[in-house]
């Protein structure tokens, strides 16, 4: 039961009048503090949406959301496409993703199942520490290193591209699926997993015919938590992409996100140019792709709790 | 047929359970080996570089030469400022959503805020950082703005380990405490925070070096590519400053200043990473410890 159940129980009425102001004045602190959460999300959509409005009536919605002429500091012709911006950041995205959600979920299953005592305590530390490095290492790791060995690998004449940065923001958004992970295959009845091996199922077999299918929703919302971590990450992808704005054709292809332009830009405009505005309008729309992302993974998770 | 006998099935049963317990420790060991190569291979290019006078002494010749120290300093304050405006509410926050809230709407509201605020990119933070604090407020670009801009990055993360915290102190302490006449404020003061302070606090400390490798937020909000202050002083910075920071520093180096020696990134970098995870490290140890002290 819940301390919140019995909210309802008051303060006795034979305590001094100074106790009841003071419980009265701690209380309104506390339910402040509890509201300022939902103060801060409107105050973030409110203040980048101030910023972008005035730009937002004399955009060319087609142009800004299909055309890959990104051309903010043209003379002649000013043109804010963002199709190439958008395309580089799903592409880089999906990529991290084929490459860490088998890993991910591998490495959770391995951690929750396969492994007890100091090994599963060890592993759960260190990849904690892994999701501890910086976004600004990452990205000097994908300049300075990553680089090198891609251009050594493969056939490509510079490192800085798709590939390079996918590996990263795999490498970066695994430890997060691996800890939710870890929580939804931990929420699994163990009645499941005792009925199962009663059967004599392999621990292979438990996994893949009763945890896996058990556990879904929980390993859903993890992979989506995931997802809205490589979209927003910055600084990583602003270092290792090449940051050429371009419709990437294969994997050695230099590419751009949302994220790194506003990062790359931001500081070289006025502020109230519509330039400036613009990268406000870009800001509104990450806004709210993550909120979409993350309202999704949260109904994933509350599938989870309901059951 | 000898009753025991390993048929093909059960052969290739036992296959399978081998394959696939070598799969997945690979993977899982696919993630424990770039964190060693990477603090080892930074270890080995930025280690020479390093010793208490780099610390301790000023970037100088356009950052080519001499120490971190303004960077150094610049982080602390960064850090210990966002903390302290981020832990507090935080932690009231939590102690609202798990010892006040009923079950109702606005609780629901304050958690899919939560959730939603832990899911805003960055550089989202920074925009709003840039357009409230900065121009809105009118801090201008100083320590104080993007402090704050940090603070509200970690806030959702501060509520979320706290609340666990206090979710893991048994019901039954604080039956007890009402039971002899406590209010609710006089139960949470006395029973549920000293008892679930180590969580809290380990929480919080996760969060230092979280704050402490951003650099998107505070690009734009207060952070600066230079700053000259008094080498070895630990005043030198006044909140109302712009100021340099370690992770902001990297990116200068790497991406803008050329010719730079080239240990010096990798020393920066060896600093950053260093420090964070030795302060993680710490926390974890630390939480660890007091996990296996509890008594219930």
């Amino acid at each position: 039961m819940s301390p919140a159940a019995f909210a309802s129980s008051r303060p006795r009425r034979h305590r001094p009048a100074y106790q009841r102001v003071i419980e009265r004045l701690v209380e309104g602190v506390i339910r402040a503090c509890g509201a300022s959460a939902i103060l801060f999300v409107f105050g973030i959509f409110f203040f980048v949406f101030r910023e972008a409005a005035p730009l937002l009536g004399k955009l060319d919605w087609h142009q800004v959301l299909f055309s890959q002429e990104w051309y903010p500091t043209s003379r002649a012709n000013v043109r804010y496409g963002v199709g190439a911006l958008i395309v580089g950041t799903l592409s880089v995205t999906g990529l991290s993703m084929l490459l860490a959600v088998p890993f991910g979920v591998g490495a959770a299953v391995f951690v929750s199942e396969f492994c007890t005592g100091r090994v599963k305590e060890t592993l759960k530390v260190l990849i904690e520490l892994l999701a501890a490095i910086p976004s600004i290492v990452w990205g000097f790791i994908g300049l300075s290193v990553m680089n090198q060995v891609i251009q050594a690998l493969f056939p490509a004449p510079v490192g800085l591209n798709l590939l390079n940065a996918a590996i990263l923001l795999a490498l970066m958004s695994v430890p997060i699926m691996v800890s939710i992970g870890e929580d939804a295959l931990k929420a699994v009845p163990d009645s499941y997993r005792e009925a199962a091996l009663a059967l004599g199922v392999t621990r292979w077999q438990l996994v893949y015919r009763v945890l896996l299918p058990a556990a879904r929703n929980g390993l859903l919302a993890a992979v989506l938590l995931g997802v809205g971590r490589a979209i927003g990450e910055t600084m990583a992808v602003l270092m290792a992409t090449g940051h050429a704005v371009n419709i990437p054709h294969s994997l050695f292809d230099p590419i751009r996100t949302l994220t790194a332009t506003i990062a790359a830009e931001l500081g070289e405009t006025s502020v109230g140019s519509d330039h400036y505005r613009m990268l406000f309008v870009i800001g509104v729309m990450l806004f709210t792709i993550t909120f979409i992302v993350n309202l999704l993974a949260d109904l994933a998770v509350r599938g989870v709790r309901k059951r | 047929m000898q009753p025991f006998q390993e048929t093909p099935f059960s052969r290739r049963k036992r296959r399978n359970e081998r394959l696939a317990q070598v799969v997945l420790g690979g993977m899982a060991l696919a993630m424990v080996i770039p964190l060693l190569l990477i603090v080892g291979y930074l270890m080995f290019k930025g280690a020479p570089l390093i010793s208490l006078s780099f610390l301790l002494s000023n970037p100088t010749h356009g950052m080519r030469e001499g120490g971190l120290w303004s960077a150094l300093l610049g982080t602390i304050y960064l850090v210990v400022m966002a903390l302290l405006v981020a832990a507090p509410i935080g932690v009231l926050c939590a102690v609202y959503l798990n010892e006040y809230a009923r079950d109702n709407w606005l609780t629901r509201l304050i958690h899919l805020a939560v959730i939603n605020l832990a899911g805003v990119p960055s550089i989202v933070h920074a925009l709003f950082g840039l357009g409230a604090f900065v121009l809105f407020a009118g801090l201008g670009r100083s320590i104080l703005a993007a402090s704050l801009t940090l603070a509200i990055m970690t806030l959702p993360v501060i509520i979320a380990s706290t609340k666990e915290a206090l979710a893991s102190v048994p019901m039954s302490f604080r039956e007890a405490c009402w039971n002899v006449g406590a209010s609710r404020w006089q139960t949470i003061w006395k029973v549920v925070l000293p008892n679930s302070i180590s969580g809290i606090l380990t929480g919080v400390i996760l969060q230092v070096s979280r704050t402490a490798g951003e650099t998107a937020p505070i690009m734009f909000t207060g952070a600066v590519f230079f700053k000259k202050i008094e080498a070895g002083n630990p005043f030198a910075y006044a909140l109302t400053d712009q100021c340099m920071a370690l992770s902001m520093h990297l990116y200068t180096v790497t991406t803008q200043v050329t010719n730079a020696p080239e240990a010096l990134p990798y020393a920066i970098a060896l600093v950053l990473v260093g420090a964070v995870l030795a302060v993680n490290a710490t926390a974890i140890w630390l939480r660890s410890r007091l996990r296996s002290r509890k008594k219930w």
